[in-house]
C-alpha cells in the first residue's frame, strides 16, 4: 500500500500522458467523427498497455543509466516534479514533454544526491530530442509522397480512399499506441523501477515480472487519462492546432509513431545490429514533439507551406527550459522529502 | 464494423455512379427530344416527354439516398459538403433538361428555317459543355489528375455557346421573317434557356476545380 502510495506521482505523470499525448493518435480522426470515441480511447489503451508492458524496458534501462533512483521517496518526488513541470508548462501554453520534464528531474536527484550524472547518456538523449522531430519530418516526406503517387495516379474512388483511410486510421492509431506505451512508459514508471515492491504478477498463463507489473499500472493510468481527459483534447488537436485532412493525419500519426517505434524497439535494434547498421540509441522521445515534426514535414512535401518556424523556435526553447525547471524543481522538493517529511531520498 | 461500413461505402459508390449514369440519361433524352421539336417530329416530341419526367424523378430519389447515407453513416466527413454541393447543382442541370422541354411543349416557339441550324448548334454546345461536367465530376470521384482536362472542354463548350448564342439573337432581332416583336422577344428566350445548360455547367466546373484541390494529397 506504502509502495502504490509513493508511485501514485508516476500515476499521475501516466493520466497526463494518457489525457495529452494520446491524443495524437486520434485527434483528427475523432475530431472528423471518422472514428468514435470510445472505439480510439479502447485501441488506445489495450495497445498503450501492450506496448508498455512487451517493449518498455529498453527506454527505462536509458533512464535508470542517467540516474539510478534507489529510494522509494526519492522516485516519488523526481515523478513529482516532472509531473509539476508538465502542470506549469501547459497551463502557461508552452509545448512540454514529459520526456525533458523526467530527464531534468532525474538530474536534479542526481545533483541532490552527490551522484554522477553521465553525460555520454545525456548527451544521446537531448541529440534524440533535437533529431525525433526531424526524423519524423522526414519519415513524413516520404510518406506524403507515396500517398500523393498512390491517389493522384491511382483511379481509387474517393469513397474507397475515405475507407481507407478510416481503417488506416485505427490501424496507425493502434501502432501509434503501442510506441507510445513502448517508449514513453519509462517517463511514467522507469525511476520507480529499481526500488518498486510490488513483486510479479500472474494473469492467467502470463507470469509478469517486477517491472512489468509496474509498467501494467502505468499503462492503466495512461489509459484512465485516455478515457477521462482526451476528448476534449482529441477535439482541440484534430479542431485547431492541427487542422489537416484526414490522409495527411494518417501520415503524421505513421510518421510519429515509426518515430516512436524505432527509438524504443529492443528488437529493432538487434537487427540492425545483425546486419552491420547503425542503431537507434533506446531513449524516450516526445510525442507531441514527433507529430510537429511530422506535420511540418508535409507541410515541406507541399513546397514550404504550413511551417510554422514560431512553434519550432518555442520547441527549441523547451528542450532548454524544461528540464532546467524540472531540475529546480526535483532539487528544492527532494530538500523538502529529506529534511522536512524526513524520509531518505538516496541511500 | 468493417464489413457495416464497407457495405455502406460500396452502396454509396455505387448509388452515386448511377445518379451520374441518370444525369446524362436526362441529357441524351433532351438531346433526343429537342433535335424532334427542331425536325418538325411534333408528335413524337410529345408521346415521349415524359421520359424526362421519370428521369428526372429517379435522379431526385437517388440524390435523397445520397444524402441520407453520407450523413446517417457518416461517409466522406471532409468532403461531404462538397460532394453534395455539386450533385445537387449537377440536378439542377436534370431539372433544367425538364423545364426547357415543358417550355417548348407549352410554349411552342417557331423555329424558323433561318434560325434552325443555329439553335440545334446551341443545344449540342451547350449540352456538350454539361456532358463533359459530368465526366469531370466521375474524374473527381475516380481519377483525380483527369478533373483540369474536363474542366477546360467545359470552358471551351461553354465559349462556343456563347458566341451561337448571340449570333442567334443578332440574326433573330436583324431578320424581316417576324411581323411581331414578341415572337423575336419569344426566341431570344429560348436561345438564353438553351444556352443556360452551359452557364450552369461553368458554374459547377469551377466549384469542380476547388473541391478537386482540395481533394489531391
Amino acid at each position: 500500500m506504502g509502495a502504490l502510495l509513493f508511485i501514485s506521482s508516476g500515476l499521475f505523470l501516466g493520466w497526463s500522458l494518457g489525457a495529452n499525448d494520446a491524443a495524437n493518435l486520434f485527434g483528427t480522426a475523432v475530431s472528423t467523427k471518422m472514428v468514435k470515441f470510445s472505439t480510439a480511447a479502447i485501441i488506445i489503451s489495450v495497445f498503450v498497455i501492450i506496448g508498455a508492458v512487451v517493449g518498455g524496458a529498453g527506454t527505462t534501462e536509458t533512464l535508470g543509466t542517467l540516474g539510478a533512483i534507489n529510494t522509494l521517496p526519492g522516485a516519488f518526488v523526481v515523478a513529482l516534479a516532472a509531473g509539476i513541470t508538465v502542470y506549469l508548462m501547459t497551463s502557461y501554453e508552452l509545448p512540454v514533454s514529459t520526456t525533458q520534464s523526467i530527464v531534468g528531474a532525474i538530474i536534479g536527484w542526481n545533483i541532490f544526491s552527490g551522484y554522477d550524472t553521465q553525460f555520454d547518456v545525456l548527451s544521446k538523449i537531448v541529440g534524440t530530442w533535437v533529431f525525433s522531430p526531424i526524423l519524423s519530418a522526414i519519415f513524413a516526406i516520404i510518406f506524403f509522397k507515396i500517398a500523393q503517387y498512390l491517389i493522384n495516379n491511382f483511379k481509387i474512388h474517393l469513397i474507397k480512399v475515405d475507407m481507407y483511410t478510416r481503417f488506416g486510421l485505427i490501424l496507425v492509431g493502434a501502432f501509434g499506441a503501442y510506441s507510445l506505451g513502448a517508449n514513453n512508459i519509462a517517463n511514467v514508471m522507469g525511476v520507480f523501477t529499481q526500488t518498486s515492491t510490488l513483486g510479479s504478477l500472474k494473469i492467467g498463463p502470463l507470469t509478469l515480472s517486477n517491472t512489468q507489473t509496474l509498467f501494467l499500472l502505468g499503462g492503466i493510468a495512461i489509459s484512465v487519462g485516455v478515457f477521462t481527459y482526451s476528448k476534449r483534447v482529441m477535439t482541440t488537436v484534430g479542431r485547431s492546432i492541427f487542422k489537416i485532412s484526414p490522409v495527411a493525419s494518417l501520415i503524421v500519426v505513421l510518421s510519429s509513431s515509426t518515430v516512436l517505434f524505432v527509438f524504443a524497439s529492443e528488437g529493432l535494434q538487434s537487427i540492425l545490429l545483425t546486419l552491420g547498421l547503425p542503431t537507434f540509441p533506446l531513449v524516450p522521445v516526445s510525442g507531441s514533439q514527433a507529430v510537429v515534426g511530422a506535420v511540418m514535414g508535409i507541410g515541406l512535401a507541399k513546397g514550404g507551406r504550413n511551417v510554422n518556424y514560431k512553434l519550432l523556435g518555442k520547441i527549441g526553447m523547451g528542450w532548454i527550459f524544461t528540464p532546467l525547471l524540472a531540475l529546480l524543481i526535483s532539487y528544492i522538493a527532494l530538500f523538502f522529502m529529506q529534511n522536512v517529511f524526513m524520509h531518505q531520498v538516496y541511500l | 464494423m468493417k464489413k457495416f461500413v464497407f457495405n455502406k461505402s460500396q452502396e454509396l459508390q455505387k448509388d452515386i455512379n448511377e445518379y451520374l449514369d441518370t444525369v446524362e440519361e436526362g441529357f441524351l433524352l433532351f438531346k433526343r427530344d429537342i433535335n424532334r421539336y427542331f425536325n418538325g417530329h411534333f408528335d413524337l416530341f410529345e408521346d415521349d416527354l415524359d421520359d424526362i419526367l421519370d428521369v428526372e424523378n429517379k435522379a431526385d430519389e437517388l440524390l435523397k439516398d445520397i444524402k441520407y447515407k453520407l450523413y446517417t453513416y457518416m461517409l466522406l466527413p471532409e468532403a461531404r459538403g462538397d460532394v453534395l454541393s455539386l450533385l445537387e447543382n449537377m440536378d439542377n442541370e436534370v431539372d433544367l433538361c425538364k423545364k426547357v422541354l415543358m417550355q417548348f411543349s407549352i410554349e411552342k416557339p417557331v423555329i424558323k428555317d433561318f434560325v434552325k441550324n443555329e439553335f440545334k448548334d446551341l443545344a449540342k454546345q451547350s449540352l456538350n459543355s454539361a456532358e463533359e461536367v459530368v465526366k469531370g465530376m466521375r474524374a473527381y470521384f475516380e481519377e483525380i489528375s483527369m478533373v483540369s482536362d474536363y474542366v477546360n472542354k467545359v470552358h471551351f463548350y461553354e465559349h462556343e455557346a456563347d458566341k451561337i448564342e448571340e449570333r442567334i439573337k443578332r440574326k433573330v432581332f436583324n431578320s424581316k421573317e417576324f411581323e411581331e416583336f414578341s415572337k423575336k422577344v419569344h426566341l431570344r428566350h429560348f436561345a438564353e434557356r438553351l444556352a443556360y445548360f452551359s452557364d450552369l455547367a461553368e458554374e459547377i466546373s469551377e466549384q469542380l476545380s476547388v473541391a478537386a484541390i482540395k481533394r489531391t494529397v
